[in-house]
């Protein structure tokens, strides 16, 4: 009993943070699929998130629902500026470029929140105040409840605003070709400042379930989550919603199973082995599509 | 004519290297530099070599790593452990911690570059990355690295009293590369970053070109790493994370990619200006990501086009050539 108890409180851990990953994976996946390239930012915005929600609660005194539309909001516009300011000039420069150029954006979140919030980490209250449950044994804490809820719907919906909605298969049309796309009459610069809002907007979600959870903040908490997330993308299949969500949840499982029966410093590296396993036996990923590349 | 040219141009590259040489060498025995400026020596040389090692992957390949302080560490811990077991003199115990590096992370630059063979651009930047941390995480928890702990009392043979050595390794990784890029390998391996498919057509090795350039910057990373090693006397796995790799990845960067002489003219910039600004340490990150991104949009834009096609950039270039 107890063993089998300690390895389902690992799979639940696994799970909470499994959510988390698929949520932000959710924002690489799609902006990949649309504008063809790796969003290194993408992790800071979480940052960008945690700290706009610390911003809400605790120097504005807001009430908790509207601190999250607050840090919603903020990552909204971060991200649709970001990609405006940076990235647009950019589409039709070499891959390198933009890759460097999303590095740079990545460096310049983490600097300037450095430069206003410094690096000593801030200590910020978890808003779920929601006790957990108990089911025969097994406790599961409020936190974990709340992450598993709210990703559920996040996913549901973006799954059903991607494949019903008018703007959802715009964006469809545009990751499958940008110029036939335009050529139909869809507007391609806002269709991916769409995506970017929407990725974003769920990276705020998941930065403020990082919160709750870790209830610290520093400048840099945004990139390792961003770099696992990314490896959750491509596990899935990069470019497939389904895709990130299922890598996501499969990479949570590995992490907290090979954390407590492996070695806590080793997780790491067991994550990214299978990062560099699946690119060599699957480059596609467990869910994505195999394009071609034509001369 | 042109072996002529050549080898005026040689001439006058040694003259530079020479007068340098003396130049710092006259300041140092003379004892007229500040402690801060004497510091600063190594550094700048590590960071020369880092810089131009990384160019041959990501100027000349065209391939983004992130993964260049993972080799940098691999080297350095070589190094340390080499010398703190062997007990020679340093004259016989450096140059073999030098090699046994240089060794080891090119290794690890075989083991890295092959799995990347069938990758580019995105994915392999991102696998680069994830060696950079695995190799982090194994010296976190290998014993012989000590931990999370580090190595410490690491002989400082490669500190500013040895400065000559230091600085005759960093013109042989300069001349190396240089001749390296020169030469028939170089071409075939900027033909890969041109166009790969045509390369390919052309009867190009792609595989064995692109490890090789991988080899080849792992190595001269490595042997940085070793200075550094040698310099600072302790070690860390902290010491060389992702950030290490894009301040390399900047100098590169601002340096311009796949020019050799804008890499060591920006390693020895962007080393000594964050310590002459060392009260605005906390700037220095955020300098850095200004350059990345201003770099990149600037080089894509309009604006650099017009410059340099405009009259007077045209001029300047005439009378240049002319003088």
């Amino acid at each position: 009993m107890g063993i089998l108890q300690n390895i389902l409180e690992q799979f639940i851990n696994g799970l909470r943070s499994g959510s988390i990953y698929a949520l932000i994976a959710l924002g690489y996946t799609m902006v990949y699929g649309i504008a063809k390239m790796i969003n290194f930012a993408h992790g800071d915005i979480i940052m960008v998130g945690a700290y706009a929600l610390y911003v809400g609660l605790s120097i504005l005194h807001l009430p908790a629902i509207l601190a999250i539309l607050l840090s919603l909001v903020v990552c909204t516009i971060f991200g649709v500026v970001i990609e405006r300011v940076a990235y647009k000039p950019l589409r039709s420069a070499p891959p390198l470029a933009v890759l460097i150029t999303a590095i740079g954006v990545s460096f310049l979140l983490q600097s300037v929140s450095l430069l206003i919030f410094g690096a000593t980490p801030i200590p910020q209250e978890s808003i779920v105040k929601f006790a957990g449950i108990k089911i025969g044994g097994l406790s599961i804490s409020g936190i974990t409840v709340v992450t598993l809820i709210v990703t559920t719907i996040c996913m549901i919906s973006l799954t059903w605003f991607i494949q019903k909605t008018k703007m959802g298969s715009a964006m469809r049309a545009v990751a499958e070709d940008k110029g036939a796309a335009e050529l139909m009459g869809i507007d391609v610069n806002k269709t991916i400042s769409l995506t970017f809002a929407i990725g974003s907007a769920l990276a705020s979600i998941a930065g403020i379930l990082y919160v709750c959870q870790y209830q610290s903040l520093k400048p840099t908490l945004g990139a390792m989550p961003g770099i696992k997330a990314f490896v959750a993308a491509v596990l899935g299949g990069i470019g497939s919603v389904p895709g990130a969500m299922l890598g996501g949840i499969i990479l949570g499982l590995i992490e907290s199973l090979s954390k407590a029966y492996i070695s806590t410093e080793l997780s790491d590296a067991i994550v990214f082995g299978i990062l560099v396993l699946v690119l060599l036996i699957k480059p596609s990923g467990l869910l994505g599509k195999i394009r071609k590349e034509k001369v | 004519m042109k072996n002529k040219q050549i080898d005026k141009q040689l001439i006058k590259n040694l003259a530079i290297i020479v007068i340098v040489f003396a130049a710092i060498e006259f300041l140092l025995y003379g004892d007229l530099l500040t402690r801060q400026f004497r510091s600063l020596l190594i550094p700048v040389c590590i960071n020369v070599i880092l810089a131009v090692s990384l160019n041959l992957t990501t100027g000349f390949l065209g391939e983004l790593t992130l993964g260049h302080a993972g080799f940098m560490s691999v080297g350095a811990y070589t190094g340390a452990l080499v010398t703190m077991n062997l007990n020679l003199p340093m004259i016989i115990e450096f140059p073999i911690a030098l090699i046994a590096g240089g060794l080891v992370a090119s290794l690890f630059g075989v083991i890295i570059g092959v799995p990347v063979l069938r990758l580019r651009g995105d994915y392999l930047a991102i696998v680069t990355l994830a060696f950079g941390e695995i190799i982090k995480s194994i010296i976190n928890s290998l014993k012989i690295t000590n931990g999370a702990m580090g190595l410490s009392n690491i002989e400082l043979h490669g500190n500013y009293k040895n400065f000559g050595y230091v600085f005759f390794l960093t013109v042989i990784t300069i001349f190396a590369i240089k001749n390296m890029v020169n030469s028939r390998q170089g071409r075939a391996v900027c033909s890969i970053r041109d166009n790969y498919i045509a390369a390919e057509a052309v009867g190009i090795n792609v595989s064995k070109f692109k490890v090789m350039a991988f080899v080849v910057a792992a190595f001269f990373a490595g042997i940085a790493g070793v200075i550094y090693g040698h310099n600072v006397g302790t070690l860390k796995p902290t010491t060389f994370d992702y950030n290490k790799s894009i301040e390399i990845l900047v100098i590169v960067v601002l340096g311009g990619m796949g020019s050799i002489k804008g890499s060591v003219i920006a390693a020895i910039i962007l080393t000594i200006l964050p310590e002459m600004l060392r009260s605005a340490d906390e700037f220095r990150m955020f300098l850095y990501a200004v350059v990345l991104i201003a770099m990149m949009i600037f080089n894509s834009s309009q604006i650099k086009q017009r410059i340099l096609s405009s009259d007077i950039f045209l001029k300047l270039k005439k009378t240049k050539k002319e003088a």
